[in-house]
């Protein structure tokens, strides 16, 4: 029998979490901000039938970046569990801060004691009864979770999109004023991004249960154009 | 709660109904036959020329007693679909809860929607798997009615107990009074009624079907309990107000008072002096 090497723990963590990064720069970036009415995101995402944000329960949506399988799998079991805790107590005691966390412990779990961790980043939004309770979490491969305030930028170009929202980002903003800060923000100044290159949904604070709306079509194009 | 992470050999997929019994949620079923559960009586739907009228009486009765005067028994399943219920009241309640969820959670899953004839055979097959707490008394027997938004018409299908699903292509009625209010619709259906004509015939069927069967409850003008109604229309799931379905039901009973004679029937009152007098 072959003794394995030694390797240290340090240089585990340190490998996979180089996989992991380098599995999530491949793909496009994504961003959610607040905005007067909710939380926009906005995906770069040139499928419009492979989606990066989908709606998990009522006031909550989840975006994903990084490998579609996986984070397609962490959506659904997303809105398994959504779905089972608002049938076993109420609707109302659904919440992003208890997902983020249930997230978080998957994906940390993975991380540790699987061959190869996860190569996603993932948000949980929710939009609250006003902006002061409006809620980001960001989820890394390694189950870190960050709680944002403002804005949320997922992917491997996140500190650049990062600082071009943070100089842009206008909370008062309406959706069309928050669009243009996103695809601005993505794109970067060297090109412009089209209604067919991006995926955008809201989740809108208008007084409906099922707050998830996806913006596409004429809709898209309106909020594109410039003002 | 365990987060429901499945591995991809043995996952549920988008039924909800799967997940629950994955999870330990289904309930169990009574092993003696219950007595007098409590049980929702008359529904029905009828289709017109836009969409389905669904409208349900709101008594609840456990044997000879009335157990609630307000139960709903037309319920939206989503955007462009409805469900009516009759039976025992819980499990009734519990079902429609459930088929909600299950086309919702389809949804999100999937991404996109059930088609119509998907979503009256999710119900079927609920209506099935209930069939052991039928037996001991528990029977649900609902309605389903909805806007076909891929043919562009109005759909509605009935359902037994064993979980027959039978598509109707005029009306449906279901329930203790079901026979008397189907009667009434039969007699006054046409096709490509209005709104407000489907609305009027609903009301006179469910008021007939209240003054014949003592489990269906007629207009509570003392309280001010009405029947509930809804259109499911292209324009999706919508109550009929209230104070529309009382002045309805008002017109109604005007109509009745100088059609019928409403004095104490005509003929000898019977006498209990033996004729001593």
């Amino acid at each position: 029998m072959s003794m394995p090497f030694y390797v240290a723990p340090e240089q585990v963590m340190k490998d996979r979490a180089d996989y992991a990064r380098k599995g999530i720069a491949r793909g496009r970036s994504l961003t959610a901000l607040t905005y007067a009415d909710g939380i926009l995101i906005c995906a770069e995402n040139s499928s419009n039938t492979l989606r990066k944000v989908s709606e998990i329960y009522d006031k909550i949506a989840f975006a994903g970046v990084g490998k579609y399988n996986e984070f397609d799998s962490l959506r659904i079991a997303g809105v398994r569990a959504a779905d089972l805790k608002g049938y076993s107590y109420s609707r109302e005691d659904v919440d992003a801060r208890s997902l983020a966390n249930q997230y978080a412990g998957i994906l940390g779990n993975v991380f540790t004691h699987e061959m190869k961790p996860m190569e996603v980043e993932i948000l949980v939004a929710e939009v609250g009864v006003d902006s002061d309770h409006d809620q980001l979490f960001h989820i890394l491969y390694d189950g870190s979770v960050v709680d944002e305030k403002r804005f949320s930028v997922l992917g491997g170009e996140a500190d650049a999109i990062a600082d071009r929202l943070g100089e842009a980002w206008d909370g008062s903003a309406d959706l069309a004023g928050a669009l243009r800060c996103a695809t601005s923000a993505l794109s970067g100044p060297d090109r412009t991004l089209s209604a067919d290159d991006l995926e955008v949904a809201v989740l809108e604070r208008n007084g409906h249960r099922r707050a998830f709306r996806r913006v596409e079509g004429a809709e898209l194009d309106a909020a594109l154009a410039p003002a | 709660m365990a987060f429901p992470f499945f591995a991809p050999d043995d996952d549920p997929g988008p039924n909800f109904s799967a997940l629950l019994r994955r999870t330990g949620f289904a309930p169990s079923v009574p092993t003696e036959k219950l007595e007098n559960v409590t049980h929702g009586t008359t529904v029905i739907a009828i289709r017109f020329a836009e969409g389905v009228v669904m409208a349900g009486d709101r008594r609840a009765t456990s044997g000879h007693l009335i157990s609630h005067r307000t139960m709903e028994k037309v319920y939206p399943a989503d955007r462009h679909s409805g469900v009516a219920i009759a039976g025992a009241a819980g499990p009734a309640m519990e079902m429609v809860k459930l088929f909600q969820l299950q086309l919702e959670h389809y949804e999100k899953v999937e991404g996109t929607e059930l088609s119509l004839e998907g979503k009256a055979n999710q119900l079927s097959q609920m209506v099935r798997g209930h069939l052991p707490a039928a037996m001991q008394g528990m029977a649900v027997v609902p309605l389903f009615a909805g806007y076909d938004v891929r043919r562009r018409a109005g759909r509605l299908f009935q359902f037994d107990i064993t979980g027959g699903r039978y598509e109707e292509a005029d009306f449906a009625t279901t329930g203790s009074g079901s026979l008397h209010a189907g009667t009434v619709i039969k007699i006054g259906y046409r096709t490509g009624m209005t709104r407000e004509e489907t609305l009027d015939l609903a009301i006179q069927a469910l008021f007939q079907a209240a003054d014949e069967d003592s489990a269906t409850g007629g207009p509570d003008l003392v309280r001010g309990i009405f029947p509930t109604m809804a259109t499911i229309t292209g324009r999706g799931f919508e109550s009929v107000p209230e104070d529309e379905i009382e002045q309805r039901f008002r017109g109604l009973l005007d109509r009745l008072a100088t059609t019928e004679d409403t004095t104490a029937p005509a003929g000898p009152s019977p006498s209990m002096d033996n004729g001593a007098r």
